[in-house]
C-alpha cells in the first residue's frame, strides 16, 4: 500500500532548479545540435526535445535552444510578434528571470541573446548577438508530403520540385505568390528551410545576417541554424522575383517607413491607424523626436502607452 | 522501321525472378529492349506481366537476377545498385509511368500546367513563363485545351486524364516509358482516340515502350514486338504480327482466337 | 529609458491568482486532500500518471487537484515535473507473470490455472446512478468476500498457449540492441517496437481508444481476442552494478492486456496466432486493451499484412498520439498571430481587389458586347 499521506521532500523545493531550468547534460546535448546544425545550415537536427514546464507550440523549442546557450553575462530580449509585451514574451522572459536571473531588456541593441516569435527586429542585429526563433513546424515541406519519412528523403535528395509546384499554382491562380509568412527559403545553396512563421517581409534580414540564427522547435524535435552572413535565398521564379509587403502609410506614431506595421483597430466607425510591430524600434525613434502624422491624435494616445502590445485587463 | 540501327541496347533484362512468399511472380525473365522500340507484355491477369513491369521500373526488388540501363551518357548500369538520388532522377527525366489508373499517376488537386511542369521544375526550371507555355505546347499535343491549363484534373474526364498523364510524363522527352493498362478503363471510343495519339508520339519521339496489357488489340496496334506471359513464366515472344498471326503456343493461340482480329 | 510596460505581466499575475481562487471554489466547502483524491479517484490518478509518464499517486492527486480536475493538464504538469529529476539508470523489465493478481479474466478459455478473478470492475454493474453516494457520509463499508486464492500460480494466457507453440513466442531481447528510450532520443521512423509501444503507453488514453475502436469496424481488422487482462502489483526492481545484483525498489500496480489475434501464416511462418500488448500504469483496462489493438496493428510489416487502415500508419499514430503534444499546439492558437494575420489581411485585401476589378471589366465587356449589338 502506497503512503498517499507522505509528500515528498522535493515538493516543497521548487524553484531550486539549475540554472535556466535545464540540466548541463541537457543543455550540452542541445548544444551539440546546435553545432551540428550551424554545421549544415538550414538542416533540421533532431534532438531530444524535453517536456519543459510551458506547452508545446507556447516556444518549448525557443526557450531550450536559450537556456542551452544562456550565460550569467547574458542579456536576454524576448519579443513575441515583434513586441516585448505581449503576454508570452512576458511570460517566457518571467521564466527566465525566474530560473537564470540574467538580465533582461527591451532594447535590441543591448541584447546579446534576442529569442522571438513570428518577428525579426527593424533594426540590423550585430555579429556578438544571437537571434533564437520559435517554431511550430520547421518542415516548409510539411503541407506538401505529411510523412517525415519521406520529406526526410527529399531533402536527402535535395528533391524540392515539389516546393516550385506550390509556387506555380500560387501565380497560376492568383496571378502573385500568395505565401505571405512561413515564406520557404533556400540555404547556402543546398537545403529548403522554413523561416518560421515571420512575414516575408523578414526575408531579407535572415539573408547573410550578420548574428548567428537559430531556430529550436520543441513539439517537432528539431533545431537549424543560420551561420552568420550565410546565403538565404526565398524561392521564387526569374520572371516572378521574390517581394516583400510594401505599407502605403509610414508608422502613425513614429513615422517609420520601410519596417513592418500591425494594423489597429481605434474604434467600431472604421477608425484604423498602422504601427511599428516592433514596439523597441517604434519607442526609440520616438525618444529621438520622430513623430508620425497620428502621434498627436487622441485616439493613437493609448496605443502609444501600450507600445502597440495588446491591451489587455 | 529504325528500331535496329541502333547498335546497343537500351535495358537489358537478365533472368530476372520476384517471388510473393512462396508463390512465384515472375521467373526467369530475360530479354533486351532496344532504342526505340515497343515491346508488349500480354497475358491475363495473374500472368506476372505486371510484377515484371515494376520489377523493371525499380518499384518491386527482383528476389533474382539483374536489370540494365543504358545511362544518357551511354554506359550500362544496373538499376537495383543505383543510389536512391540516381534512381529518382532517372525516373523524373529519362522514364516516364503511365498508370493505369490517371489519379495513381497524376497530382488530383494541383492544376494540369502543374502537372506537366513538375518535372521541369524538379530538374531545376526557375522560369515560370517557360514552364507555362512548355506545359501548354505539350496539353495541345495531347490535345487538351489550352484553357484547361488552370484546372484540376479532377476536373477533367478519364480519357483527359489519361492524356494529361502522358503530358506529365513525356515533358523531359524520356527515353524509356513503362505503361500499365493504359487504356483500361475507357469506353471504347476513347479508347481509340487515346491509342492512336499514343501511337504517333511514341513514333514522333522515338520512344522506348514497356507496355503491359491484356488487350492483343492494343499490342497489335501499338507494338513491335510482344512477350505472352503465362503463370510468371514467358511462353512465346517474337515479332508482333508474327506472333499474333502465327502464334505457336497452344495457349497463345487461345488468346489470339478469343479476340476479335484488328 | 524606457522600463518594460508590464501591463502584459500584471494581467497574467492576476489571471492566476484568479485561477487560483476559482480552483479553490467557495471555501466553506471543504478543500479537497490528496489522499482523497489518490484514494477516490484512483481512476483519474491512474490516467495522470500513465499518461504524465510518471508513477507515483500522491503527486498524481496533487497535479489533479491543482488542474481543476482536468486530467490532460495534469499529466502535463507531471511530464514537466519528470522531466527535471535526474536519471539513475533503467529498471530490469518487471516481470507480470509474478503478479499480486487482483483481477485476472480471460475472454478465450471458461477456466484456467489460477482462476477467472473477478476483482474490483465496473463491468456488469448496472450503470444507475447511486444516489446513496451523494449523501454526506457513503463510508459504510460492505464487506466483501475474497476467495483465497494465494496459493495457486497464475500463468500467463499467453504463456499457456505458447507451450502448445500456438503462439508466437515472446520477442527475445537481442542485447546488442539496446530498448530505445523515447524520453531520451527524439522517435524517427521506421520505429520499431520498443518505441512503439513506450509511444503508446503514454499516449491519449481516448486517442488509442478511437483507433482500437476503428480496428473492430473493419479499419485494418486483426481478429482480437482478449486473452487476458490482468491487474495487480508487481515489483519493480533494479540492477545495482555495485551490488552486483538486483534490489528491489518498490511495487506498483500495473494492467497488463495481452489481446490474441490470428495470423495465417506465410511462407517462412507457421499459421499461428500473434499478440498485441499493452501495459499501463494502475488499474486502466480501457487503455490496456486499445494499446494491445493498436499494437497488434501497427505489426502489419512484420506479419507481411496490407497497410488500410489508420490504426496500422505508424508514423500517422505515433505522431498524434501524445496528448500533451497535441494539446500544446492546438491551443497555441491562443497565442497571438497578428503579424502573420496582418500578411493574410493585406493578401485578401489585394486578391479582394484583384476579384473585383476582373469582374468589373467583365461586365463592362459584356454592356459593351450588348451595346454594340
Amino acid at each position: 500500500m502506497t503512503d498517499t499521506a507522505r509528500i515528498p521532500e522535493s515538493l516543497h523545493e521548487q524553484g531550486e532548479y539549475n540554472f535556466a531550468y535545464l540540466d548541463e547534460q541537457t543543455k550540452r546535448m542541445i548544444r551539440r545540435a546546435i553545432l551540428k546544425g550551424i554545421a549544415i545550415p538550414g538542416y533540421q537536427v533532431p534532438f531530444a526535445s524535453r517536456e519543459m514546464p510551458m506547452p508545446y507550440g507556447w516556444g518549448t523549442g525557443g526557450v531550450q535552444v536559450t537556456a542551452a546557450i544562456l550565460g550569467r553575462s547574458d542579456c536576454l530580449k524576448m519579443i513575441d510578434q515583434g513586441s516585448d509585451d505581449t503576454t508570452n514574451a512576458v511570460s517566457l522572459r518571467g521564466f527566465f528571470e525566474k530560473t537564470a536571473g540574467v538580465r533582461t531588456t527591451c532594447e535590441t541593441a543591448e541584447a546579446s541573446i534576442i529569442q522571438t516569435r513570428h518577428r525579426i527586429p527593424e533594426k540590423d542585429l550585430r555579429e556578438d548577438q544571437i537571434l533564437v526563433f520559435q517554431v511550430p513546424i520547421p518542415e516548409p515541406l510539411r503541407f506538401l508530403e505529411p510523412r517525415e519519412t519521406e520529406t526526410r528523403k527529399m531533402h536527402a535528395l535535395e528533391d524540392y520540385g515539389l516546393m516550385h509546384v506550390k509556387l506555380y499554382e500560387d501565380i497560376a491562380k492568383n496571378g502573385h505568390i500568395a505565401t505571405t509568412y512561413a515564406y520557404p527559403v533556400k540555404v547556402n545553396d543546398r537545403y529548403v528551410m522554413d523561416p518560421s512563421p515571420t512575414p516575408k517581409f523578414d526575408n531579407p534580414k535572415i539573408d547573410r545576417m550578420a548574428a548567428l540564427q537559430l531556430y529550436g522547435a520543441g513539439r517537432e524535435k528539431r533545431i537549424y541554424a543560420i551561420p552568420p552572413y550565410t546565403k538565404v535565398k526565398s524561392l521564387d521564379f526569374e520572371d516572378y522575383p521574390f517581394e516583400i509587403q510594401k505599407f502605403d502609410k509610414p508608422c502613425g506614431l513614429c513615422g517609420a517607413e520601410n519596417v513592418y506595421l500591425d494594423e489597429v483597430i481605434l474604434d467600431d466607425k472604421g477608425g484604423r491607424m498602422f504601427v511599428c510591430s516592433d514596439s523597441d524600434y517604434c519607442e526609440e525613434r520616438r525618444a529621438d523626436g520622430h513623430l508620425g502624422p497620428m502621434a498627436a491624435d487622441p485616439a493613437a494616445a493609448r496605443v502609444g502607452n501600450t507600445r502597440t502590445g495588446e491591451t489587455i485587463r | 522501321m529504325n528500331l535496329f540501327h541502333a547498335e546497343d541496347p537500351l535495358l537489358q533484362v537478365h533472368n530476372v525472378t520476384r517471388y510473393y512468399g512462396d508463390r512465384i511472380g515472375c521467373s526467369e525473365v530475360s530479354f533486351d529492349l532496344w532504342p526505340g522500340e515497343v515491346l508488349a507484355i500480354v497475358g491475363e491477369s495473374g500472368s506476372g506481366k505486371t510484377t515484371l513491369l515494376n520489377c523493371l521500373s525499380t518499384r518491386l526488388a527482383p528476389t533474382a537476377g539483374a536489370i540494365e540501363y543504358r545511362m544518357r551518357d551511354g554506359a550500362m548500369r544496373n538499376l537495383y545498385q543505383l543510389t536512391e538520388a540516381e534512381r529518382r532522377l532517372l525516373m523524373r527525366t529519362d522514364w516516364g509511368f503511365v498508370h493505369q489508373n490517371a489519379a495513381d499517376g497524376l497530382r488530383m488537386s494541383v492544376s494540369a500546367g502543374a502537372n506537366v511542369g513538375e518535372r521541369l521544375m524538379a530538374v531545376g526550371a526557375r522560369h515560370y513563363g517557360n514552364i507555362r507555355s512548355t506545359a501548354d505546347d505539350w496539353l495541345g499535343r495531347v490535345e487538351i485545351d489550352s484553357e484547361r491549363i488552370d484546372d484540376d484534373p479532377r476536373s477533367f474526364s478519364g480519357g483527359m486524364r489519361q492524356r494529361l498523364q502522358i503530358a506529365r510524363n513525356l515533358v523531359t522527352q524520356p527515353r524509356l516509358v513503362f505503361m500499365d493498362e493504359p487504356t483500361g478503363g475507357l469506353d471504347v471510343s476513347v479508347q481509340a482516340r487515346l491509342l492512336d495519339l499514343l501511337r504517333r508520339l511514341v513514333a514522333d519521339l522515338g520512344l522506348s515502350v514497356v507496355i503491359v496489357t491484356h488487350d492483343l488489340a492494343v499490342a497489335r496496334l501499338l507494338s513491335h514486338r510482344i512477350m505472352v506471359m503465362r503463370h510468371g513464366n514467358v511462353i512465346e515472344t517474337g515479332l508482333t504480327d508474327q506472333v499474333l498471326d502465327d502464334p505457336r503456343e497452344p495457349y497463345t493461340q487461345l488468346l489470339v482466337s478469343s479476340i476479335l482480329q484488328v | 529609458m524606457y522600463v518594460a510596460v508590464k501591463g502584459g505581466e500584471k494581467a497574467i499575475r492576476n489571471a492566476h491568482k484568479l485561477t487560483a481562487k476559482r480552483r479553490r471554489g467557495d471555501t466553506s466547502v471543504p478543500a479537497l486532500t490528496l489522499e482523497q483524491i489518490a484514494q477516490q479517484l484512483a481512476h483519474s490518478v491512474a490516467r495522470v500518471m500513465g499518461e504524465g509518464s510518471l508513477y507515483d499517486e500522491t503527486l498524481a492527486a496533487l497535479a489533479i487537484k491543482q488542474a481543476r480536475g482536468d486530467l490532460i493538464e495534469a499529466a502535463f504538469l507531471m511530464r514537466a515535473y519528470r522531466t527535471t529529476l535526474p536519471r539513475f539508470g533503467y529498471s530490469t523489465p518487471v516481470d507480470t507473470g509474478t503478479m499480486l493478481v487482483e483481477r485476472r479474466i480471460s475472454a478465450t478459455y471458461k477456466d484456467l490455472p489460477g482462476g477467472q478473478v473477478l476483482g474490483p470492475t465496473f463491468d456488469y454493474s448496472h450503470r444507475l446512478l447511486d444516489f446513496a453516494l451523494a449523501a454526506e457520509d457513503d463510508g459504510a463499508e460492505q464487506p466483501v468476500e475474497m476467495t483465497d486464492n494465494d496459493d495457486q500460480a497464475m500463468p500467463r494466457v499467453t504463456d499457456l498457449l505458447g507451450d502448445e507453440g500456438l503462439m508466437e513466442p515472446d520477442p527475445v531481447s537481442d542485447g546488442g540492441t539496446p530498448v530505445g528510450d523515447l524520453t531520451r532520443e527524439p522517435l524517427s521512423f521506421p520505429a520499431d517496437r520498443d518505441l512503439r509501444l513506450q509511444n503508446l503507453a503514454r499516449g491519449d488514453e481516448g486517442f488509442l481508444l478511437a483507433l482500437a475502436y476503428s480496428t473492430q469496424r473493419g479499419y485494418g481488422r486483426t481478429h482480437p481476442f482478449a486473452g487476458e487482462i490482468r491487474y495487480g502489483e508487481v515489483e519493480v526492481e533494479f540492477f545495482a552494478e555495485e551490488l552486483g545484483f538486483a534490489v528491489t525498489l518498490g511495487a506498483i500496480k500495473v494492467t497488463e492486456c495481452q489481446m490474441v489475434n490470428q495470423f495465417a501464416g506465410s511462407a517462412q511462418a507457421a499459421p499461428t496466432f500473434t499478440r498485441g500488448y499493452g501495459l499501463v500504469f494502475g488499474q486502466a483496462e480501457r487503455k490496456a486493451m486499445s494499446m494491445s489493438m493498436v499494437d497488434r496493428s501497427m505489426r502489419w510489416q512484420e506479419l507481411g499484412e496490407e497497410p488500410v487502415a489508420p490504426a496500422q500508419d505508424v508514423e500517422f499514430v505515433l505522431s498524434h498520439s501524445d496528448n500533451i503534444q497535441a494539446t500544446g499546439f492546438v491551443e497555441h492558437l491562443k497565442l497571438p498571430h497578428y503579424v502573420d494575420f496582418q500578411a493574410e489581411l493585406d493578401l485578401v485585401h489585394r486578391m479582394r481587389t484583384e476579384w473585383f476589378e476582373k469582374r468589373e471589366q467583365q461586365e463592362q465587356g459584356g454592356a459593351a458586347q450588348e451595346a454594340a449589338q
